[in-house]
């Protein structure tokens, strides 16, 4: 079954590519200790969700498409995957125009989406139609800027249209709390509302947990966009490789679903919960996973309480180790800890909106502000349904 | 890639744009050994051949030198950058406009008009994808100030989706040309309506820059170690060996900031910041458009290694007077943007770390606290390892308006010297006033957005959804 990827923008293609590495490398590493026949079944699995092949070479060609509004970023991806030597991007698959979004959602959604609609969607199907089996999208995006945002909106409600059935699921950047763009929160609160429209799943990473994560637990002095980059991909691909569950990757999950995995550490130490869950999915590779104690995983009160347990926990396990941890675990949850960060976002907007700054900017391409009172209304209902959990 | 056309105008903008355009090859030949023409060059020059060690084969560029009279421009058709710069791309006149804004705007503008779109068309023709024009002038004189600021509505007609980038060099108070303060508010009336963004420079400020640097390297201390190349004032290592004129180093400066201003577009980052993003971020009304500058380090020692100190140093300089290209004090005045554009080997948890540093120091307006737009291009100028260019949008500038506007004043109640403006067809009485008020508009702007600040902030009521 296999996953088509849509990378958006300069943030989009350049996670992207870790991504494919990511899974590149650890279809390549050691097994662990898991039996070689396991072995070839996760590396078939993995090969066929992720890659196609190059008829002649036999070079893996990664299901994806690039899409970004100035061509230095794509450039850059294509070049740098050609170097690796182990994988590929189709060179087809791309499209490209030359100004960018300047940072501006309504240039994204309003004026690039329409124009280029025909050319992304036909990318999108040729690479669907190399699928044998379509499970689904995976969209990588930033909500800061322009082009991952707008376009990137653009284009998932584009794909709910044309592929009704499909799973589309959208990787979220959240961007620094203090700013990497100025009109971030007008930028993010748009994308998260139409999104919700459109996506079955919302898979979140915020900047400033990644590099709490690169300077705290990794110890990486002067941490670079590639050092977060690595870390989003190595999470990713810790969620997104195959594991023994006999669907694969199930989809059963309760739109919509924004989610943060944790960091792959072997240790299993729950704190006090804060946060109600709506549901968790705990994935554990590598050495000993059988045994692994997941009893705290099933705490009632970690749950809201009209919720089946059964339906509210999963686990996935292989004994196949991922990108060389002899054990890791991976945690995906839809509970209440995105609730201030979202909180916090539409609080940052709502004052800018109610001082009308910057405004004109997105009125002269089509959004007006009656878009952006939607799009707090619908961001509000989020927030009092998770608030109510 | 996108292109970008640079419009010179007046012997100020003329004498800038000479530096812009060494400067820029300078950059761009340290950067590509080879001397072939890239996808990186192709953002301001076009070609047919063009080679860096010997400017024999022709390579053209995208510039339109205008003047009004002879002078300027004759000495850079017959300096060594002559080969630079195609015949075609030039309108010259030969009297020039004795400092007179209404000579430059209205007679001078209605003459050339037609020449004038002619050159323009045919520059755009040549670009694949026209983003942005640079227009580089004086405020105080006759031809950049009024020629100058009439090319902005002749750019917004024809070229209505194309970003109109203006540098402006705004008159000292011992100016000694006397009408500057009515050529600097009929200007400033031009770009109010019809520029995108503004980089205001006094020539105050450049001064000092350069007296500074001057100090440093004649000091002693550092003298030997200061790489030569890496001053902001230098044109070390460009094709002009000629003797430096007295207003080069001065000019360096300028071009170093519209060098550092487009770098994200020309060179790959791991976050790029194009200009049609400085407009977004930087510009929260369309009248508030007017951006101050600051550029640093000065210099560079001669050591490669740099710890991470320096770096820091650098982030700080960039919010003190010393490196700002106009006289104002940003961290008393409040913040209504800030963007921080660095090249080099700087990364992102260094530029969190500067900003978490310096963010307290700073009054940012309630509605943006955390207004900060950043940019990472990894090609750091020429003789340097890292470099940082913070342009802010700041009420700052407002003295330098209400200083403006009181020179304006002092001269228009007594009617001084308007007759040599009102006897040019055309113009009336009407435009002064006009200029004056919005002026006073743009001001008052400002006023409202000081008055909001140290005030308790009290958030607006978010939105209720009934359950």
């Amino acid at each position: 079954m296999s996953i088509v990827t849509i990378q958006l923008g300069q943030c989009g293609n350049q996670i992207g590519r870790e991504v494919f590495s990511a899974i590149c490398n650890d279809f390549h590493s050691t097994h662990g200790l898991c039996y070689k026949k396991e072995n070839e079944s996760y590396q078939e699995a993995c090969k066929e969700r992720f890659f196609s092949e190059e008829k002649k070479t036999g070079v893996p060609v990664a299901r994806a498409v690039l899409v970004d509004m100035e061509p230095k970023v794509i450039s850059q991806t294509l070049s740098m995957a050609d170097r690796s030597g182990s994988w590929k991007y189709d060179h087809q698959s791309r499209f490209c125009q030359k100004q960018g979004s300047g940072n501006n959602w309504a240039n994204g959604y309003s004026v690039h989406g329409p124009q280029h609609k025909d050319d992304i969607m036909n990318l999108v199907q040729k690479e669907a139609e190399k699928c044998d089996r379509l499970g689904g999208f995976f969209t990588v995006m930033s909500m800061a800027g322009g082009t991952g945002s707008g376009l990137g909106a653009f284009v998932t409600q584009c794909l709910r249209d044309a592929y009704r059935n499909s799973f589309i699921l959208n990787q979220v950047i959240w961007p620094y709390g203090t700013g990497e763009v100025i009109v971030q929160n007008y930028n993010s609160v748009l994308t998260l509302s139409h999104l919700y429209q459109s996506s079955d799943a919302l898979l979140v990473h915020e900047n400033d947990a990644i590099h709490e994560i690169c300077a705290q637990l990794m110890n990486i002095k002067q941490i670079s966009f590639k050092d977060v980059n690595q870390v989003i991909a190595h999470q990713l691909g810790s969620v997104f490789q195959p594991t023994r569950s006999p669907l694969g990757i199930n989809w059963q999950v309760r739109p919509p679903l924004p989610g943060l995995p944790a960091p792959p550490k072997p240790s299993m130490n729950r704190s006090a919960c804060f946060n109600t869950s709506l549901a968790n999915l705990v994935i554990v590779r590598g050495k000993e996973v059988q045994s692994a104690d997941l009893g705290d995983f099933r705490d009632p009160s970690l749950y809201t309480s009209w919720l089946n347990m059964q339906d509210a926990f999963s686990v996935w396990k292989t004994s196949r180790a991922f990108n060389k941890y002899e054990k890791s675990a991976s945690l995906v949850s839809n509970s209440q800890f995105l609730l201030k960060p979202i909180d916090n976002i539409v609080g940052k907007a709502w004052n800018m909106f109610a001082s009308k700054a910057y405004i004109h900017q997105y009125t002269q391409f089509g959004i007006e502000e009656e878009d952006f009172l939607d799009s707090f209304t619908s961001l509000e209902q989020v927030i009092t349904s998770y608030t109510r959990l | 890639m996108t292109q970008s056309v640079v419009i010179q105008v007046g012997q100020c903008g003329n004498q800038i744009g000479c530096r812009f355009w060494d400067l820029a090859l300078r950059e761009h030949a340290a950067v590509n050994k080879k001397g072939i023409y890239d996808e990186a060059l192709s953002s301001f020059f076009r070609n047919i051949y063009f080679k860096f060690i010997s400017i024999n084969d022709t390579s053209f560029e995208i510039a339109l030198l205008i003047d009004m009279e002879e002078g300027v421009v004759n000495e850079i058709l017959q300096g060594p950058l002559r080969d630079v710069f195609d015949s075609k791309q030039l309108i010259t006149d030969v009297s020039g406009s004795g400092n007179n804004w209404a000579v430059g705007h209205k007679l001078y503008g209605s003459q050339y008009r037609e020449q004038i779109f002619e050159k323009l068309r045919r520059s755009a023709e040549h670009c694949d994808c026209l983003q942005c024009f640079f227009i580089i002038h004086s405020m105080g004189g006759g031809t950049g100030s009024g020629l100058g600021t009439f090319l902005l509505s002749l750019l917004e007609d024809e070229f209505p989706e194309v970003y109109r980038f203006v540098t402006s060099v705004y008159p000292s108070g011992e100016d000694d040309v006397i009408t500057s303060p009515y050529n600097s508010v009929l200007a400033m009336k031009e770009l109010n309506e019809h520029a995108d963004c503004v980089l205001p420079i006094e020539n105050e400020s450049l001064f000092d820059i350069v007296s500074k640097i001057h100090q440093m390297t004649n000091s002693g201390k550092l003298g030997s170690t200061v790489k030569q190349s890496s001053l902001l004032t230098s044109s070390a290592g460009g094709i002009n060996t000629e003797q430096e004129k007295p207003f080069d180093a001065m000019n360096n400066i300028v071009a170093n900031l519209l060098l550092n201003l487009t770098s994200s577009t020309r060179f790959e980052g791991s976050l790029n910041m194009d200009l049609n993003e400085i407009s977004m971020n930087l510009v929260p009304f369309p009248r508030l458009h007017y951006l101050v500058s600051s550029l640093t380090p000065l210099y560079t020692l001669a050591d490669v290694n740099v710890p991470s100190r320096r770096l820091d140093q650098m982030f700080s300089d960039a919010f003190s007077k010393d490196h700002q290209l106009i006289q104002a004090d940003p961290k008393n005045s409040l913040y209504l943007a800030c963007a921080l554009l660095v090249r080099g080997n700087v990364q992102v948890s260094d530029l969190r770390r500067n900003i978490e540093r310096l963010k307290p120091s700073l009054h940012f307006v309630s509605w943006n606290q955390e207004g900060w737009k950043t940019g990472l291009c990894s090609v750091p100028p020429v003789g340097h390892s890292h470099s940082l260019l913070a342009l802010a949008n700041n009420t700052c500038v407002k003295p330098t308006f209400i200083e403006l506007k009181d020179r304006f004043m002092r001269l228009y109640k007594k009617k001084a010297h308007l007759h040599h403006y009102l006897h040019i067809e055309g113009m009336e009485d009407t435009y002064f006033s006009e200029a004056i008020s919005s002026l006073s508009d743009l001001i008052e702007e400002y006023n409202q957005l000081d008055a909001t600040r140290g005030g308790p902030t009290v958030d607006p009521p978010r939105l209720k959804i009934a359950v």
